[in-house]
């Protein structure tokens, strides 16, 4: 059974604009799917859809066979945006553990889940730190780590380090991998980079804008586990140069069938 | 900034607050010097050139600094004890302090539960928030008297009233800036609670209201200083002797025999006001864990 299963969606906001037109996507179990496209592809729009937070205008999303709102109400998603949006007046441990004292797990239970957490992401010792003593790559940390506390079957991660330096990014993803592997979640990721999207995936999701749509899907056929070296490997550029490609073609696409109303548009 | 300070050994620190100290007292020393000696300044040459405009200045309408504060450690004149006046006026400031600390902490926890109940009800806030601002144009001092006959026929007690006179100036703030406070909160922060299905109690609870502090807070600050104002415009109409209200109406019924008193009693008003915004800047600081930024 697919995790996610998105039929015939379309996304019409109140203005008028149509953001996403007849996408059909199906993620298989511990799949890692990127969604990458120019702005105004809609691909954070889909991710928001996919994690209920708002609703499409035609079409249906079922998440492990249950309605997106049902989903939510079972917290099957972990979400983490581009900026770590922690809570300032709790400590790291109190960040991570907010969504275990919502679902009400016993003071005791919560403990030991944020020391593992900590652990995972590599920031025991910090425990006690606000976050505004961190820097921005231990926030998304954290972040991360919150989002991944409860054990939720779908990660949603809209650009999760579009606001970091290149070499924080590049170690972020390692680790975000390593977490990937060493958990049982499905990762939907939503970025800008290629590098970043060929990496980390198992499936590229290739999206063009105006109205949003799926391009092109490409499969990532690099072996598991990944390490630094293979950003160097022959098979890495190639697939690289193919999401380019396929990026360029939607845009282009774009550019012909909507240059004479744009135009008058702008 | 906050980590690398607490990287630094313990007596870097300590050295650290204490110059930052000194340099804060040494600054209100200066700060004190300089208005003492505009004030002082302003009168002399006033006085020397005959000027008028805008006021004529004598020692009736401002007198010496050291006149008002040599008052302080005299008996007044029209005074009725044998003590004098700073202890008088320092008793009158706890009954006053007393009034208005009842009537802020009944002022502020109504507007906070007023900005929480408009915060969540959208159609109750549309209807009754015009009210809410429409209750601050009516002039206190004509609702003070109307406020002490009423009470006062349940047989409350008066310096009672004066606590609900108070509370009248001091719930507004607190109501507007929870209500905005509870409203600014981040959306993906609430998307956030949503995505772990936190309902409306917990997401107000544990998000939009520790959120909406630092507003609070603010609120909290205006508010701490207008529960004395309120405290002592209500002292008048309920004819209660024993506070700061009835100490400056008493000394403006003398102002021109004896202007010092009256000057003397503003002081001692004033500073009850900055301990009140003092004590609330001390809570904010224990309670709000913030970026030292934010801090307002």
């Amino acid at each position: 059974m697919s995790v996610v299963d998105i039929k015939g969606l379309t996304k019409r906001f109140d203005g008028g604009t149509v953001a996403l037109e007849g996408i059909d996507l199906s993620i298989e179990e511990r799949e890692f799917i990127s969604l990458i496209g120019p702005s105004g592809c809609g691909k954070s729009t889909l991710l928001r859809i996919i994690g209920d937070l708002i609703q499409p205008t035609k079409g249906t999303v079922q998440v492990n066979g249950k309605s997106a709102a049902q989903a939510r109400a079972d917290r099957d998603y972990g979400i983490v945006f581009q900026d770590a949006v922690l809570y300032d007046w709790r400590t790291v441990s109190r960040n991570i553990s907010l969504p275990l004292e919502l679902a009400r797990w016993s003071r005791h239970r919560r403990a030991e889940r944020v020391k593992e957490m900590l652990d995972l992401v590599e920031l025991i010792g910090f425990e006690r730190h606000y976050p505004w003593q961190l820097s921005g790559g231990m926030q998304q940390r954290v972040s991360i780590a919150r989002a991944l506390s409860f054990d939720p079957a779908l990660l949603l991660m809209d650009e999760p380090f579009g606001a970091l330096d290149e070499m924080t990014r590049e170690r972020l993803n390692l680790e975000l991998l390593r977490i990937w592997e060493a958990s049982a979640s499905t990762m939907v990721f939503v970025t800008h980079s290629i590098a970043e999207a060929v990496f980390l995936s198992t499936r590229v999701v290739v999206m063009s804008p105006r109205p949003g749509r799926i391009s092109t899907v490409i499969p990532i056929d690099l072996p598991h586990p990944r390490t630094a070296a293979i950003r160097e490997d022959p098979r890495f550029f190639d697939l690289v140069t193919r999401v380019r490609e396929a990026l360029h073609l939607g845009i282009d696409v774009d550019r012909q069938l909507a240059a004479p109303s744009r135009e008058a548009t702008s | 900034m906050a980590t690398i300070a607490a990287e630094q050994p313990a007596g870097h620190r300590r050295a650290a607050a204490i110059r930052s100290a000194a340099g804060r007292v040494g600054m209100l020393v200066l700060v004190l010097a300089i208005l003492w000696g505009l004030w002082e300044g302003y009168r002399w040459l006033w006085i020397r050139e005959g000027w008028t405009w805008p006021f004529v200045v004598d020692s009736t309408t401002m007198p010496h600094i050291y006149d008002i504060l040599r008052q302080l450690f005299r008996n007044p004149t029209s005074g009725a004890g044998g003590d004098i006046l700073l202890v008088q006026l320092l008793h009158a400031a706890w009954f006053t302090a007393k009034e208005a600390l009842v009537g802020f902490a009944l002022g502020a926890s109504f507007g906070f539960l007023l900005g929480v109940v408009l915060s969540q009800f959208r159609l109750l806030q549309r209807g009754l928030l015009p009210y809410v601002v429409a209750s601050q144009t009516v002039p206190i001092l004509a609702v003070a008297p109307i406020v002490v006959v009423y009470l006062g026929s349940l047989h409350v007690a008066p310096w009672f009233s004066v606590a609900v006179i108070a509370s009248y100036l001091t719930f507004f703030p607190v109501a507007i800036n929870t209500l905005r406070g509870l409203r600014s909160t981040d959306r993906r922060a609430v998307e956030l609670m949503r995505s772990y299905a936190a309902g409306r109690l917990n997401i107000l609870w544990k998000l939009r209201i520790p959120a909406a502090l630092p507003y609070i807070f603010s609120a909290l600050k205006v508010s701490a200083t207008a529960s004395i104002v309120g405290a002592i415009i209500g002292e008048a109409p309920s004819s209660i002797q024993d506070g700061l209200g009835g100490f400056i109406v008493n000394f403006n019924q003398y102002y021109s025999l004896a202007p010092e008193n009256l000057w003397a009693t503003n002081l001692i008003a004033a500073l009850l006001g900055i301990a009140f915004f003092l004590a609330i800047v001390l809570v904010e600081a224990i309670v709000v864990r913030r970026a030292p930024e934010h801090v307002a």
